[in-house]
């Protein structure tokens, strides 16, 4: 990073949370800055670090940041939010608007079944406290996008309620430790989307595509827990992956699908919070982090220079590197809330509570959707930990990338390879080939079953492993031919003739004597330079084990 | 034959006394006769014998498709109509013609009513006399009555008789002009605040109000989407009744309307009323009622008391505090639903283009009248954060307290309330307008209003003619959805007042070969 960093960091490696056991824990619950006088939940679990990458130079004192995230995941559902147009990211422009998308006169919205399902299994996915009874309100304000000049949104008496998202974290000296943060949800609500403006400066004139004007969007709040960017993002990664395997949003940041406003406010240790700004559209997982690192050392060096922190709306310009305010956002926005008088209180029930002799369609049962709960990705990683011994970061690993895990499992269902070696081939071998041709799981050439070959051959010891390292890549390169056909093509069987090792050893030793001093010297360091001497001259072929072992006895007698 | 009630008419279609091709002709012509009533604001002539030429293949191959086939009927111009402009008399809406019916104009057209067009109102519902929008007031046909213009000779003091006409009250006035000047035998009004069956007490019509969430409201274009109702506008409360039976039920497409089946019903005819509980609310006796309206009232409890029914007296004490609470109420939500008049994706546009919000600006500053703006300016100030506590929620809260003095006095044993709905009969414009919209508002609501916060039926039934030959109505407020129990009360009452049926015979002089041979008035419109 060329960022000038002062003594707040959070980036990369230098991340330094010294908070955890500290005495500086403050509950969740706390806003992110001091322009909000609501009053939040009870306290919990989830800690406060702070940042303190280098230690503060005389006189000069520690920085807190403090981070909350207002994440708008659009759900999956063949049509809107309250009206049965499609939804189709692809289409032309407006050719998925329906009359009440278009808000003309005398259209009523109707509550979409599907999306409020989506809203309940995300809420129950996220521990969330389901609201039996919630409300729809009107959101007011004047944009070209916005066709009714408001948006249906549930502010006072949301879906879902106190929820919590548990993320992990990398930490420790060489970032191989995985630690679990939690973030509290504050709550989940069902909104339209917007449509979009297209401003064509040119001819200075904007254009308005409807197609996304009242999708279904899932507003998930979480509370400002998170103290940089890294925990924000992981948070974020988290609750996309939940919402994937929950099916309730495709979550794909790059089609914005998943969009996250972050709200956030520096203070030292101790004292009150600082003043907030929301930064606005972090709508790339790239930048997601690096956005809010950006703001928070933006108020940081603000502060120091004696400046002020202004409670405003900002974007992130990824070409600067910075946020800018906003200027179509400048100035105090009213939205004159008011309740939504076409849409009657959204009613749920649970199998004690269903009324007797309901029509099935026209009520949600919450115990059923709980009952459709698919496994969440916390439980498909713990469940790797325990089944294969896996590491818990590469139970992340595996989960981080979409078919992985069941390239993973279908490579585990077909091969006798230890589980460790089935993990690390994918996770090192596979997945680097498919991020440096930056191919997804689904284009990899080499199928699972190839690689689960591949591991019999190694395990059988057939092949020795840099073998197989060769092995793969021509896999890689030429599709359809077996791994035993390139094996047996390019002569990589591991050497089976003992006699013709011992041959070679003897030989190694007679022509390497200053080496051969050295190991009789005590020199360790020698015998792994024999080793690979004998390896060179079988062409890779020989299991360096057991030339270990050849060498050994041949020096010792 | 343009005299006779919906069901009369009905029963000559169906006997092929009448085609509904001759029908449809003669309203259009009597339509252009009283065009100077400024009831329509559109007359869909096409339409309307296109449709009775379907009608009438129907009614040859003797499959009809019920009451209403070949019937005209007029819809108040903010309902919306395929095909056919809508304005909600407003510059906003000029010249928009929406791509869908709304679900109560569907509704009618399934049932083979002829659509004759789209009649006048207040720019946007808002106002009480149907005098407020761009195309000019309403008159009441009574200011051409032979009853009207009779007693008027007899204090004649010399004034131009043409420019004393009367308001028809509103907002839904263009329908009641419509059904009252016999230009088609129903109408479809709009009820907020008593915008049907206030033009139905002026004009001596049958104006209905059902039960908040009876009938769907897609398609209305809303004025305040929790107290809008569609009003149902006839010539007899049998007539409301039919009609009512075809709108009544759940509509998939407005998520307030009640799930439960509604099947169409024919109303009984009472003969006892000894186990009626009649109740009189005594807030609505005030100072501002006119004798005359109080004593007709009076007298109608009366009628009923000496049939034996039970008239009390009952308390809605929190009915004073009701339209300072609909102005809250109405503003703040006329302040939402005009925010999708933008210029944008329909309606007016400004010729501005410096920016977006210049173009919103000018637009809606030449799209809307004065009274629109001014409530939505008012509307706005009271969703402003700081005031919401202070005027929204505590106008919710006494909202509730209203509805709550209706649900205390039905549950005491009251059926219906008897009430009189207007203050007095028609004014003439030129005294009308000596006020603002917001007082004539505010004044003219005072008996209908509450009912519409509370969301039950109410119908407004012309009783007698006042002393200067003007209609006098009064007015029925029913259980939430005891609609059919409130139209059984007020037909009995409808038969023993006998209510005389508007002379219009000068006004009509031209067209006398329609009314040739016919009796103009009907058995029970006598």
């Amino acid at each position: 990073m060329a960022t000038p960093v002062l003594r707040w960091c959070c980036l990369g490696r230098r991340c330094v949370f010294a908070g955890i056991g500290g005495g500086s824990r403050r509950g969740r619950g706390v806003p992110t800055g001091s322009t909000s006088s609501e009053k939040r939940g009870q306290s919990s679990v989830a800690q406060q670090p702070l940042i303190t990458a280098q230690k503060p130079r005389k006189g000069e004192r520690e920085w807190a940041a403090v981070v909350g995230l207002e994440i708008h995941a659009q759900i999956a559902s063949n049509s809107k939010l309250f009206s049965g147009s499609q939804v189709d990211f692809a289409a032309p422009p407006n050719s998925l608007v329906s009359f009440f998308d278009a808000s003309l006169p005398g259209t009523l919205p109707v509550l979409n079944r599907r999306c409020v399902e989506a809203a309940v299994m995300t809420g129950l996915a996220l521990d969330c406290h389901i609201n039996r009874r919630s409300l729809f309100d009107r959101k007011h304000y004047f944009y070209a996008d916005l066709p009714a000049g408001y948006q249906i949104t549930q502010q006072r008496l949301p879906i879902a309620v106190n929820g919590r998202l548990a993320y992990s974290i990398c930490v420790g000296k060489r970032r191989s430790q995985m630690v679990t943060r939690t973030a509290g949800v504050k709550q989940i609500q069902l909104e339209q989307d917007s449509g979009k403006s297209l401003h064509d400066s040119l001819r200075s004139q904007t254009l308005i595509d409807l197609n996304r004007a009242g999708v279904g969007l899932l507003e998930v709040v979480l509370e400002p827990d998170m103290s940089c960017g890294e925990e924000a993002a992981a948070a974020v990664r988290e609750l996309q992956l939940i919402l994937q395997a929950l099916g309730t949003s495709q979550a794909n940041m790059a089609e914005g699908q998943l969009r996250v406003d972050a709200n956030i406010s520096v203070h030292h240790p101790g004292e009150p919070l600082g003043i907030r700004t929301e930064v606005k559209n972090l709508n790339s997982a790239r930048f997601l982090a690096k956005a809010i690192d950006c703001e928070i050392q933006r108020q940081i060096s603000e502060l120091e220079n004696g400046g002020k922190i202004l409670n405003e709306t900002r974007s992130f310009d990824y070409k600067l590197g910075c946020t800018v305010p906003m200027r179509d956002k400048e100035g105090k926005q009213d939205y004159r809330f008011m309740p939504e008088p076409n849409l009657p209180p959204l009613l749920l029930y649970d199998s004690r509570s269903l009324p007797i002799g309901t029509d099935p369609q026209q009520v949600i049962d919450i115990d059923r959707i709980r009952e459709r709960l698919p496994e969440l990705p916390r439980v498909t990683r713990e469940k790797l930990v325990q089944q294969y011994g896996m590491l818990p970061e590469h139970s992340f690993a595996l989960l981080n990338e979409v078919g992985l895990l069941e390239f993973f499992q279908n490579v585990i269902k077909e091969t006798r390879a230890e589980p460790k070696k089935v993990t690390s081939w994918v996770l090192n071998t596979l997945l680097g080939f498919l991020k440096q041709q930056n191919l997804a799981v689904s284009e990899s050439p080499v199928t699972p079953s190839a690689l689960a070959e591949l591991l019999d051959l190694l395990d059988r010891k057939a092949i020795s492993s840099s073998a197989a390292k060769q092995v793969f890549e021509e896999l890689w390169r030429s599709k359809g031919k077996t791994p035993a056909q390139m094996v047996a093509e390019k002569k990589l069987e591991l050497m089976q003739d003992a006699e013709a090792l011992e041959q070679l050893c003897r030989s190694t030793l007679e022509a390497h004597p200053q080496v051969v001093t050295d190991v009789k010297k005590g020199n360790p360091r020698a015998i792994n330079k024999l080793i690979g001497l004998v390896r060179r001259a079988t062409l890779g072929r020989a299991d360096p084990t057991a030339i270990k072992e050849v060498l050994e006895r041949q020096l010792s007698s | 034959m343009l005299g006779r009630t919906l069901r009369e008419v009905s029963a000559a279609l169906k006997q092929g006394q009448v085609t509904p091709t001759e029908l449809c002709q003669r309203c259009l012509s009597l339509i252009k006769k009283t065009k100077f009533l400024n009831a329509y604001i559109t007359v869909s002539e096409e339409v309307a014998l296109k449709q009775a030429a379907e009608s009438e293949k129907r009614y040859k191959k003797g499959h009809s498709l019920g009451d209403l086939d070949g019937i005209p009927v007029a819809v108040k111009d903010n309902f919306s109509t395929a095909g056919i402009e809508t304005t909600c008399a407003s510059n906003m809406l000029k010249g928009y013609v929406p791509p869908y019916n709304a679900t109560v104009v569907q509704k009618l057209l399934d049932q083979g009513a002829l659509l004759m067009g789209k009649t006048n109102l207040d720019e946007f519902a808002m106002g009480s006399g149907s005098t407020d929008g761009i195309f000019g007031p309403v008159k009441n046909p009574w200011s051409y009555s032979k009853q009207y213009r009779e007693k008027r000779k007899q204090k004649s003091h010399g004034e131009n008789e043409d420019s004393n006409w009367l308001i028809t009250g509103g907002s839904s006035g263009g329908s009641a002009a419509a059904v009252s000047a016999f230009t088609c035998f129903a109408a479809l009004g709009s009820d907020t605040g008593g915008s049907t069956r206030n033009p139905a007490a002026h004009c001596g019509v049958v104006g209905l109000k059902p039960s908040y969430g009876l009938v769907s409201r897609h398609g209305l274009i809303p004025l305040v989407n929790s107290m809008d109702v569609p009003g149902i506008l006839t010539r007899c409360v049998d007539d409301a009744a039919i009609v009512l039976g075809i709108l009544a039920g759940h509509d998939p497409k407005d998520s307030t309307t009640i799930q439960d089946p509604v099947k169409p019903f024919a109303l009984p005819t009472l003969t006892d009323v000894s186990k009626l509980c009649i109740g009189i609310p005594k807030e609505y006796l005030t100072p501002e009622l006119s004798s005359e309206v109080q004593s007709l009232w009076s007298k109608a409890a009366n009628l009923f008391e000496s049939e034996g029914a039970k008239v009390i007296e009952v308390s809605l004490p929190h009915t004073s505090y009701s339209i300072v609470c609909y102005h809250v109420l109405c503003t703040s939500e006329v302040a939402s639903n005009m925010a999708r008049f933008d210029g944008l994706e329909y309606g007016h546009r400004c010729d501005i283009d410096v920016s977006t919000e210049a173009m919103y600006a000018a637009t809606r500053r030449e799209g809307f009248n004065d009274v629109v703006r001014g409530r939505i300016l008012s509307g706005n100030f009271f969703l402003l954060k700081e005031n919401y506590e202070n005027y929204f929620v505590k106008a919710q809260k006494v909202r509730r307290l209203i509805a709550r003095d209706f649900v205390n006095v039905f549950n005491s044993g009251v059926d219906v309330l008897l009430t009189p709905t207007t203050l007095s009969e028609a004014i003439p414009h030129t005294e009308f307008i000596r006020e603002d919209n917001r007082t004539r508002s505010a004044q003219d609501d005072l008996f209908t209003q509450a009912v519409n916060m509370a969301g039950l039926p109410a119908v407004s039934v012309p009783m007698a003619l006042s002393s200067q030959g003007l209609p006098v109505g009064l007015q029925f407020i029913g259980r939430a959805f005891c609609d059919q129990q409130l139209l059984t009360v007020a037909k009995w009452f409808e038969k023993r007042v006998q209510f005389p049926v508007i002379q219009l015979q000068e006004l009509m002089d031209d067209c006398s070969s329609i009314f040739e041979n016919e009796k103009l008035a009907s058995v029970s419109l006598k």
